[in-house]
Formats: C-alpha cells, sequence, structure tokens
C-alpha cells in the first residue's frame, strides 16, 4: 500500500526553492546566521528521534556525535583540503560506523544505563579529541573558509542551503522509516521490547539499524559547523548542551511523527536566537531546561501529542 | 616508585570522599530505581549554599553543610513526591522521561547557579584548608585529611542507618520487595520518600566536603555524572560497603592517571570505568541485585 | 536415544537444561521430549521454575548447560525473534501487549515480523488473516480498540492470538486462565482446544487442576527445578510427590 509521497516532496522542492531565493535576495547576513543554526537542529532533532523517538532509546550522545562531525571535518580539510560535500560524506560515514560501535556497546542496556552510557561516550570522546594535538587539542583549531562558489555571493549563505538539503534528507529518511516495516518493528520494541523480540521482531538488529541512521545523520548536521564558525574547539564542539537541547526539542515538538522534532527544533530555535541575542545565552539555557521539566511533566506527548488530543476531543464531542 | 605511592594515598583520600559523594545515589538510584541524573547537580547546589554561609557568614564549611542537612531532606521529600506523582505512577515509558526530567533539572540548577553566583570557581575559607601533614617524604593537604574523616564517618553511619535502624531496614525492604511491604501494612511510597530525603540530606556534608577539597564551578555536576554513577555502578546498585570500595578503587585510579598521564586525560577516567563496567559486568563488582 | 525405527521425531527436545540465577538454581538438569501435535500440560508449585522453563524455550533466559532442539535443529543459542519464525510462540503470565496500537495492529507486528521469509503474501491478506484469528478468538469487535482499554480476559485473549498470529507450531500458554471467571476460564480452554485441533503443539501452564486435567494428553510436574512426575494426567495427579509438592509437607 503505498502512501501518497506527492504532495511531500512538492514541499521538499518548495522548501529548497524558497531556501535558494533566499540566498539570492537577501543581503543582510544575519538571517543566514541564525536560520543556519535553525536548520542545523532541525537535522539534529529529527535524526535523535529516530532513535530516541521511534525506539524510545533516549541518546545523551547527540553531543559525541555532532563533535566528531565537526572534527571529522576538520580533519579532512586541514589533511586534504576535502571539499564541503566530501567533509559532510566523509562524516556520515564515520557517524554510521560509530553509531554501530555504540550500539553494539550499548543496546544491551537497559533504560537510564543507555542513557548513561552515551554520556559517558561523549565525555571519552570529547577527551581523546582534546589530547589529539594534531587536530588543535584543548585550545582548538583555526580553519580558512575556501572561495565560495557560484551562485552563492557568501560562504554562509551556501552553508544555509547546504543544511536545508541535510533537513530535506533526514526528513525524508525519517518519514520513510516511520511509515515502513521498521517504524513498526521500532514502535513495537518501544513499547515492550521483550514482548516484541518474543513476536518476531529482531530487535537488536533494528536498534542497530536506528543508531547508525542516527549517527550517520547527526554527525552529517555537524560536518559544516567547523566551516560555519571557521574554528573548532572540543569544549564547544562536544558540549552537552547540545545533547540536552536536541532532546529538548524532540520530546516537546513530539516523538511519534518526524514533523514533532521538525516543529519542537524551529520553535526552540527560534527562541533561543531571541534569547540570547536579547537577554542572555545564559537564560537560554534556563528556558530551555524549564521547558522540557514542563512539557515531560505536563505533556509527555509533546505538542503533537497535545495537537492529536485536542483533535480526538473535538471529534468525539461533536459525535 | 615514590610518586606512584604518594598517588596510591591520595587515591584512597580522594576515594573516600568520592564515597561520601555518591552514598546518597546508591539510596535513590542503587535501591529505589530513580533515575537520578540529578544528583550531582544538587551536590554542587549545596557546595555552593554552603559557599554562600562560609563567604556571607564566616560559617565553617562543614558546620555549614550540617545546617542545610535539615533543608536538603525536606527538599528531597517534595522531589521524590513530584517525581512520584508525574513518572512512577503511570508506567510504562515513563521510565524515558524520568530521565530527561532529571536531566531538566539539573541544567535549570546549573543556569540558576550561574545567574546567582556567575561562572568563576568559587572556594571556601577554613582553619584546615591551606595547610599539609608531612608524614615522611609525603605532603597530604589537611583538607583531603578531614574530607577523609568526614566521608568515613558519613558512609558508616549511613550504612548503620540502613542495616540497624528500622526505617533503614523497611527501605531496604522497600527496595527488595515493594508488595511485600504493603502487604505487611506499610505504605512503600511514604518510605521511598523517607530513603529519598535522606539520600538528598547527606548532600549537605557532601557539598561541603565538595569545595572543601577543590573549588567548585557551576558546570562541575557534568563531572560528577560520571563518577558518581561509575562508584554506584561498580559496586552494585545498593550496596553500602560496595560503594565505599568501588569509590576507592576510582580515586586511586584516578590519581595514578593523573600522575603519570596528566591532568588533560582526567576527565575520562570515571566515564571510561563506567563504560567498562557497564559493558562487562553491570551487576558491579560486588553486586548483590541484578 | 530412540529405539531403531521410532515414529517420529519429537517436535521440541530438551537436554539436561540447567538455569542458574548467582547461587539458586531455577532449572536442574531437565529433559523432556514433546510430540508434534501434543497437549501438553505442566504444572508445579510457585516457583518450581515452570516460567523459568518457558523463558528458556522462547530464548528470553540463556542456559548454563544443556540444550533444546525444536524439529531436529539446535536452537540453543538462537535470539527469541529466530525461535518465533521457526515457529515457537508464546504468551505471558501477566500480558504484555503493545500499548500504543491497537488490537488488530497488535497482531499485524506477529504477522509482519513472524511469518517465515516464503510467505510473502500480501498486507491485504496478513489483515484478513489478523481479522479471522480476532473472530477465532472472539475479539473481532475490539480490532480497532487500543490495547490500553481492555478487560483483564480479552488481554489474555489478546495475548493468545497475538501468539496464534505468529503461525506457531508449538504455542506455549502461560497461566492464560489465572485469576478468569470460571465461564471465562473455559472460553480460553476452548480456544486452545481448537487451536490443538489446528495441529498446533501445545504446552499449557497452568495452576486451575480440572482444566489441566480435561486439555492434557501428558502432564509434567516441576518442584524447585526438577522434575518430579511426567505421565498421563491421572496417573500424574495420583503421584504422592505431587501431592505433597503442591500440599506442601
Amino acid at each position: 500500500m503505498k502512501r501518497n509521497s506527492v504532495p511531500f516532496w512538492i514541499g521538499a522542492a518548495l522548501f529548497l526553492f524558497a531556501i535558494a531565493l533566499m540566498t539570492q535576495i537577501i543581503d543582510n547576513q544575519y538571517p543566514f546566521f541564525a536560520g543556519y543554526v535553525i536548520l542545523q537542529f532541525v537535522v539534529l532533532a529529527v535524526a535523535w528521534s529516530i532513535l530516541g523517538g521511534y525506539a524510545g532509546y533516549v541518546n545523551f550522545g547527540t553531543s559525541a556525535f555532532f563533535g566528531v562531525g565537526v572534527y571529522t571535518a576538520v580533519l579532512l580539510f586541514k589533511a586534504a583540503g576535502a571539499p564541503l560535500a566530501v567533509q559532510i560524506a566523509a562524516a556520515a560515514i564515520v557517524g554510521a560506523f560509530l553509531g554501530f560501535a555504540v550500539g553494539l556497546l550499548t543496546l544491551r542496556m537497559q533504560g537510564i544505563f543507555f542513557s548513561i552510557a552515551t554520556i559517558a561516550l561523549t565525555i571519552v570522546i570529547e577527551t581523546s579529541v582534546t589530547n589529539w594535538r594534531y587536530l588543535g587539542g584543548a585550545a582548538g583549531i583555526q580553519m580558512q573558509r575556501p572561495p565560495v562558489m557560484a551562485p552563492f555571493h557568501s560562504y554562509v549563505q551556501m552553508l544555509f542551503f547546504v543544511q536545508a538539503l541535510l533537513v530535506v534528507v533526514a526528513v525524508a529518511i525519517a518519514r520513510y522509516i516511520q511509515g515502513s516495516w521498521i517504524g513498526r518493528g521500532l514502535q513495537a520494541l518501544k513499547d515492550d521490547e521483550l514482548a516484541a523480540e518474543c513476536t518476531g521482531v529482531p530487535t537488536l538488529r533494528l536498534k542497530l539499524l536506528a543508531c547508525v541512521i542516527s549517527g550517520a545523520l547527526m554527525c552529517a548536521a555537524g560536518a559544516p559547523a567547523a566551516m560555519y564558525l571557521q574554528y573548532a574547539d572540543p569544549s564547544s564542539a562536544f558540549n552537552l548542551n547540545y545533547s540536552v537541547t536536541v532532546l529538548a526539542m524532540s520530546l516537546i515538538g513530539g516523538t511519534a511523527h518526524w514533523a514533532g522534532p521538525v516543529i519542537g527544533a524551529i520553535l526552540l530555535g527560534v527562541t533561543q536566537q531571541l534569547l540570547a541575542v536579547t537577554i542572555s545565552s545564559e537564560v537560554n539555557v534556563l528556558v530551555l531546561g524549564i521547558m522540557l521539566v514542563l512539557f515531560v511533566v505536563a505533556a509527555p506527548e509533546g505538542l503533537i501529542g497535545l495537537v492529536r488530543r485536542f483533535r480526538r476531543n473535538r471529534a468525539e464531542g461533536e459525535a | 616508585m615514590d610518586l606512584l605511592l604518594d598517588a596510591v594515598v591520595i587515591g584512597v583520600l580522594l576515594g573516600c570522599f568520592y564515597a561520601a559523594v555518591s552514598i546518597g545515589l546508591s539510596v535513590s538510584f542503587g535501591l529505589l530505581d530513580v533515575p537520578h541524573v540529578a544528583h550531582p547537580a544538587f551536590l554542587v547546589m549545596a557546595s555552593y549554599a554552603v559557599f554562600f554561609l562560609n563567604d556571607r557568614y564566616d560559617v565553617d564549611p562543614l558546620v555549614a553543610g550540617l545546617l542545610i542537612t535539615p533543608l536538603l531532606f525536606f527538599f528531597g521529600l517534595a522531589a521524590y513526591r513530584l517525581y512520584y506523582e508525574t513518572f512512577e505512577r503511570r508506567g510504562t515509558d515513563a521510565a524515558v522521561r524520568g530521565i530527561a526530567f532529571f536531566f531538566g533539572v539539573a541544567f535549570i540548577i546549573e543556569v540558576l547557579i550561574i545567574l546567582q553566583f556567575g561562572v568563576d570557581q568559587r572556594s571556601v575559607t577554613a582553619s584546615y584548608i591551606g595547610k599539609a601533614w608531612r608524614i615522611g617524604d609525603m605532603r597530604i593537604p589537611l583538607r583531603l585529611v578531614v574530607a577523609f574523616a568526614v566521608a568515613s564517618a558519613l558512609t558508616i553511619l549511613l550504612a548503620l542507618y540502613l542495616s540497624r535502624t528500622f526505617m533503614g531496614r523497611a527501605i531496604r525492604a522497600v527496595a527488595q520487595d515493594q508488595e511485600a511491604v504493603r502487604l505487611m501494612g506499610a505504605n512503600p511510597v511514604r518510605i521511598k520518600q523517607w530513603a529519598f530525603g535522606v539520600a538528598t540530606a547527606v548532600l549537605g556534608i557532601a557539598g561541603a566536603l565538595l569545595i572543601i577539597v577543590a573549588p567548585v564551578e557551576p558546570t562541575l555536576d557534568r563531572a560528577y555524572i560520571g563518577r558518581t554513577f561509575c562508584v554506584v555502578v561498580m559496586a552494585g546498585l545498593g550496596s553500602m560497603s560496595g560503594t565505599l570500595i568501588a569509590a576507592i578503587i576510582l580515586g586511586v585510579a584516578e590519581t595514578i592517571v593523573l600522575t603519570l598521564f596528566g591532568a588533560s586525560w582526567a576527565p575520562a577516567i570515571s566515564f571510561a570505568m563506567l563504560l567498562g563496567v557497564l559493558a562487562i559486568r553491570p551487576q558491579g563488582l560486588l553486586g548483590r541485585r541484578s | 536415544m530412540m529405539a531403531a525405527g521410532a515414529t517420529e521425531i519429537p517436535l521440541l527436545r530438551i537436554g539436561a537444561l540447567t538455569k542458574r540465577f548467582g547461587g539458586f538454581t531455577a532449572l536442574d538438569n531437565v529433559s523432556v521430549d514433546i510430540r508434534p501435535g501434543e497437549r501438553f500440560g505442566l504444572i508445579g508449585p510457585n516457583g518450581s521454575g515452570k516460567t523459568t522453563l518457558i523463558n528458556c524455550i522462547s530464548g528470553a533466559f540463556r542456559t548454563e548447560a544443556g540444550t533444546v532442539l525444536f524439529r531436529g535443529e539446535d536452537i540453543t543459542r538462537l535470539p527469541p525473534f529466530m525461535r518465533t519464525r521457526r515457529g515457537i510462540a508464546r504468551s505471558f503470565q501477566i500480558p504484555r501487549p503493545f500499548r500504543s496500537m491497537t488490537v488488530a495492529e497488535n497482531l499485524m507486528v506477529a504477522l509482519d515480523f513472524a511469518a517465515a521469509a516464503d510467505d510473502r503474501i500480501s498486507a491485504g491478506q496478513r489483515r484478513d488473516s489478523a481479522m479471522s484469528i480476532l473472530t477465532q478468538t472472539g475479539l473481532a469487535s475490539k480490532a480497532n480498540v487500543s490495547a490500553t482499554r481492555l478487560s483483564q480476559v480479552e488481554l489474555r485473549k489478546m495475548e493468545l492470538a497475538r501468539a496464534m498470529a505468529t503461525h506457531p507450531k508449538l504455542l506455549i500458554s502461560d497461566e492464560a486462565m489465572a485469576g478468569l471467571s470460571s465461564s471465562e476460564v473455559d472460553e480460553v480452554l476452548d480456544l486452545l482446544m481448537s487451536l490443538a485441533s489446528q495441529d498446533i503443539t501445545i504446552i499449557m501452564i497452568e495452576h486451575i487442576m480440572q482444566a489441566v486435567m480435561r486439555f492434557s494428553d501428558r502432564i509434567m510436574c516441576l518442584d524447585a527445578g526438577k522434575i518430579i512426575a511426567i505421565g498421563a494426567p491421572a496417573e500424574v495427579m495420583a503421584n504422592q510427590r505431587v501431592q505433597e509438592a503442591y500440599l506442601g509437607t
């Protein structure tokens, strides 16, 4: 039974067209700087949700994958002057391998142990990178952007468009998983892993698959950040804030559907940009924490869940 | 070789301090199964409270720790009530959300500390800070000895509480079989709430020790997630004597690596050990429960 | 050890199975053959190792020693989902429904994942299969109801329905009748009987002795991880050790 994919792809094409148009007609650089960050979080949140939302394995290792993406790009650029596309592709491959390794190591652990293990992994990887002097060590490393290619006028505009492409890729993949047997298997194992396994669902394989895909996408999202900042240092690239932010965005948006993390990322991303500029970056994190706690306590299914409940109540009211 | 011996001695002292800092988690996570990722954040919060009393009113840090203990107890009672009503009652995927909840709380605490005290390091002053004992060729900072003594006392006291008092035994009973406790007419939720209160109250002294041993800064809780969970998991959930032994192992391992390889590898030790234990022997080295 | 010219290979052969939890031995050197098409009752006091045995057969537990052979194949090291795909299904003592799904969706998981690879049947056919199983178990009217809204007996039936949807050759029912009223017990018993008549081998764990007696061709009694009696129902029930195990001297 084929779901109708045409509206989705039309929407995706329109989205990319709008982004491309923006880069041609808007001169002010600020929207692109802010927009890049928001799009980056959309990719991260959607990627996170594949393992965290569909399978229910709350992964705190987003920071690890993001940081590895950044440093893979740094390594390739420094060692071989690799172009952006290669940096991103390589990051995705590294992310897939890392996801597989992390999965093998941690997916047998239940609940909180899995989550704690992913935090542990982040710190271990961060410490290892900090001790790798070729990549700049603790002090970080600076990079020079290569000249921008036509039709873009500025490098940031190009990065903005590239990140928009990654959004489309990530959402398309999440949407496919959600509607396929993979998604149904993940849903079953999220509800009750033992029952799923005894009903024929290959739980370990599905979890590993989710981990690999999620990891690849998160690393890919991190790769352009090296060029975006023209600078990378371990404590920023691996900052646990990424893990909490992405977690919050996905949970607040709602994890049952791919639109949830998209909505959550856009909402929180925009809020963050506003707060960071108008008040302070600390208040930014405070608001994030408070919203996370509020939603987890009061609206665990996120905004998507609230909308669904509202619609259901209205339908029942009218019936 | 001398350097190594120094490291081991310091490591043992540090280890006992880690035990005091982790023992609350042994109760809240080890016995009560609460995914208390915010435990280190509570700890840091306590140490800032100690700083405040020491800085503003010249109260000795250990005394300050004692003073805030009852406050922390009630805070723990309230926190558990909120957690229970929201998560444990509702079962199923609540475990996942419970972790997210505590993570959110930890971040909120971090930011509130930054807003109130700023990001700079803070330390306390006391008569025993800044001096050192000479034993043979070794120089042992006096504050570590104080921390060692107080920590040991705290750990032993809590272990005795859990094994000798009525409430303590009730707590251990609830951890093993909630239903049986209910059938005997006691309210397991009340007992767990009390236990969580005790686990949080202990952080008063533990927080004082934290800021005595080294300066604190708002994001210190992140490093201590590794240390406390490493200790608790290595110990085998809920084992008090295991907590002490595991903590000493961690303390010694950290100091040895620090001595041999330098400070840049130190942050990863506890996390690496935690990963190792989780992967190989998740029931801990002295595991009693699985 | 089979005599020359023996009739058929056992469907399930358990050989010297031992399972320990720390210092506690839950199953001690258990060996038994289950014949194809047999109706096999498994009884024993609480804690005697019945559910542990089921967990070892379905793959949820790894064993310290012993083998499990299913249709001649050694499945001792296989993960649970592979055993399910080869035709071993089980229900859980305390029902474990997929809470975010409807009753029909619960069955679809089984149909999507447990069907053998060569059963490439279409989604439409799978849906029909689900409905027919639901009709057989009396849950057809609840097909689109969320699993969270079922009553106890409906949950038990869905457990069995989901197990049936895996197209098993061996179905293990773990105390499906516990706590049900006598008419509900009869419903479940009839269901199991009709499954047995469809050539599905059934192992039934129950405490309701009348049901076990009516249902079983053979009964095995466990106590403290060991087999203390196995044979025809009347024999086993009359066995003194069995009576002692239950009455507890």
